[in-house]
């Protein structure tokens, strides 16, 4: 089932296409990730499917319905999304477990806060004013904030950043868990290994234009690669690139009759193979 | 399925929240609600004479300063307050949820109330145990006291959500209201007898509701002989509540149209 069907999508501020007919279609229970450099027409389109925006041309369905409604009807639209937007930065003065009770009211189907504290990890911090919380707290929270209605569809903007290592794990773990529970989520996100790490499919986005829609697997023919053999030879490193690693491999056993010296084999990340995309899309505009 | 809660059940629950929030920032709510009695008690020191039979310039002051206090905590905080809001992005966030536009404004509302009522308090019982303020005798005095409170409330909370279109920053907002706020009271004889203005002032601040409120507040802190010093030689009560409605109709339509969720 297709819970974001977007056709054709445009959007122009000025002379300028932020968004020159983006088509996406995204189904239920996935994590789909959106990616592309700043000024790509990420933020836009995202803008636009939350409702937040207005669009010039084309056709927008988000869980069946267009999301430039009014009114009341806007409320229903909005009472079954969950936006988290880039952190807020006001004074705090409420407390964790506050915020999240009081937003829990808001919803036809809010959820129990006490289970929401528990589920970004702020049970120790449920009781503290918000401006006593740390940069990653404070994402916790809005990430809480965000599922706080039960969504059907929850929209996670740059949800890392300024996490460190540990957090991030954890807080994937977190994202992992809503999609196992049924949850479609669209990410935005300038990390590619968060990207790789949660996203069912991925799409890459420049100059206003879809790129490709993939697996993160697959992306930019990632699957069938060459693959990059190094090693050291005389105190050199060597680097060989191939279709065949494993016969590279071989060969150099032979020839070394024991350990290889700093030998490594690796495929193209994802985030190689986005940031030759991007190259080339903009190469190809120019 | 549950159905959604009622916009009035929403504002009265962010009111609740509102109050909570402006409770906690301690700097701000002792200045806010002890600044009136402090202006008080310098102009009840500074001018001592009487102003008629029976009304001392405190007593005249006093129906200034809760007009005043109607403005500042209705117009001039809502028209800072909400500009930070924006750029904090909290306003960004409601949007994004099914609270509907009109529970915020409610909430605001109430936010406004509570400040007033605690600010009355505060400022009628410092002016009876420390300057010898007579207060009202009648029913009638005390209903009028009573709905130009809270038509004021509602007229300046309206004014303010729709004046905060007009700062482009939070930063800046203060510096844009604040002027607007002090030519008002100047204007309108709230620090000086209003008769005694210029009358070019006079007829400019007859267009603003602050003298509207200010006369309205005479006219239930001094005794109704004074009405014939009025400048129309009477309270103009009907006229008042006319014009705070009038008021409060163009603010509610400006808060509805210009209102901002996000820094443009």
């Amino acid at each position: 089932m297709s819970v974001i069907e977007v056709r054709g999508l445009r959007k122009s501020y000025g002379q300028n296409d932020a968004v020159a007919g983006v088509d996406l279609s995204i189904t239920q229970g996935e994590i789909f990730a959106l990616l592309g450099p700043n000024g790509a027409g990420k933020t836009t389109t995202v803008e636009i499917l939350e409702g937040f925006r207005t669009r010039d041309g084309g056709d927008v369905s988000v869980l069946g319905i267009d999301p430039e409604i009014k009114g009341l009807q806007a409320r229903t639209f909005r009472d079954r999304i969950g936006i988290v937007l880039q952190s807020t930065s006001d004074a705090g003065d409420l407390t964790v477990r506050e915020t999240l009770t009081h937003f829990s009211g808001y919803y036809t189907n809010g959820r129990d806060p006490e289970e929401v504290i528990e589920a970004v990890g702020l049970s120790e911090k449920a009781g503290e004013l918000i401006r006593s919380l740390s940069g990653g707290q404070r994402r916790r929270l809005d990430v809480g904030l965000g599922i706080i209605g039960s969504p059907e569809l929850l929209f996670l903007d740059e949800p890392t950043t300024g996490f460190d290592p540990e957090a991030r794990r954890a807080f994937w773990a977190l994202i992992g868990s809503l999609r196992d529970a049924g949850t479609t989520i669209l990410l935005t996100t300038h990390y590619l290994d968060e990207a790789e790490a949660l996203a069912d499919r991925v799409a890459v986005i420049n100059r206003g234009k879809i790129l490709e829609v993939s697996t993160p697997a697959e992306l930019g023919g990632r699957a069938n690669s060459l693959a990059r053999v190094q090693w050291e030879f005389n105190g050199v490193m060597q680097e060989e690139m191939t279709a065949e690693p494993t016969a590279v491999v071989n060969r150099l056993i032979e020839q070394f009759s024991g350990e290889i010296p700093k030998l490594s084999v690796s495929r193209q990340t994802l985030e190689d193979i986005y940031l030759s995309m991007v190259e080339i899309s903009e190469g190809g505009a120019k | 399925m549950n159905s959604l809660p009622s916009t009035l059940n929403l504002g009265i629950r962010r009111g609740n929240l509102e109050i909570r929030q402006f409770m906690r920032q301690r700097e701000s709510v002792v200045f806010t609600l002890l600044f009136p009695l402090i202006l008080m008690a310098i102009f009840g020191s500074v001018f001592k004479d009487t102003i008629a039979p029976g009304v001392t310039f405190s007593q005249y002051f006093v129906a200034g300063m809760i007009a005043s206090g109607l403005v500042n905590s209705g117009f001039q905080q809502l028209a800072i307050v909400i500009p930070m809001e924006r750029d904090f992005g909290s306003l960004k966030r409601l949007r994004g949820t099914p609270m509907p536009v009109a529970s915020y404004f409610i909430g605001k509302s109430i936010l406004v109330l509570a400040s007033m009522i605690i600010q009355v308090i505060l400022l009628l019982a410092g002016g009876v145990l420390f300057f010898g303020l007579n207060m009202p005798t009648s029913a009638g005095k005390w209903i009028t006291f009573t709905w130009l409170i809270l038509l004021g409330t509602a007229s300046s909370t309206a004014l303010g959500i729709a004046f905060s279109a007009v700062p482009k920053s939070g930063r800046g907002a203060s510096a844009v209201v604040s002027p607007v706020v002090i030519v008002l009271q100047f204007f309108s004889g709230v620090f000086f007898i209003f008769t005694q203005l210029p009358s070019w002032m006079q007829q400019v601040a007859a267009i603003f509701p602050l003298k509207w409120l200010t006369q309205g507040m005479r006219s239930v802190f001094l005794p109704d002989t004074f009405a014939a010093s009025e400048v129309a030689k009477s309270w103009e009560t009907g006229r008042t509540f006319i014009i705070l409605l009038v008021w409060l109709v163009v603010g509610l339509y400006f808060s509805i149209r210009t209102f901002k969720w996000e820094r443009a």
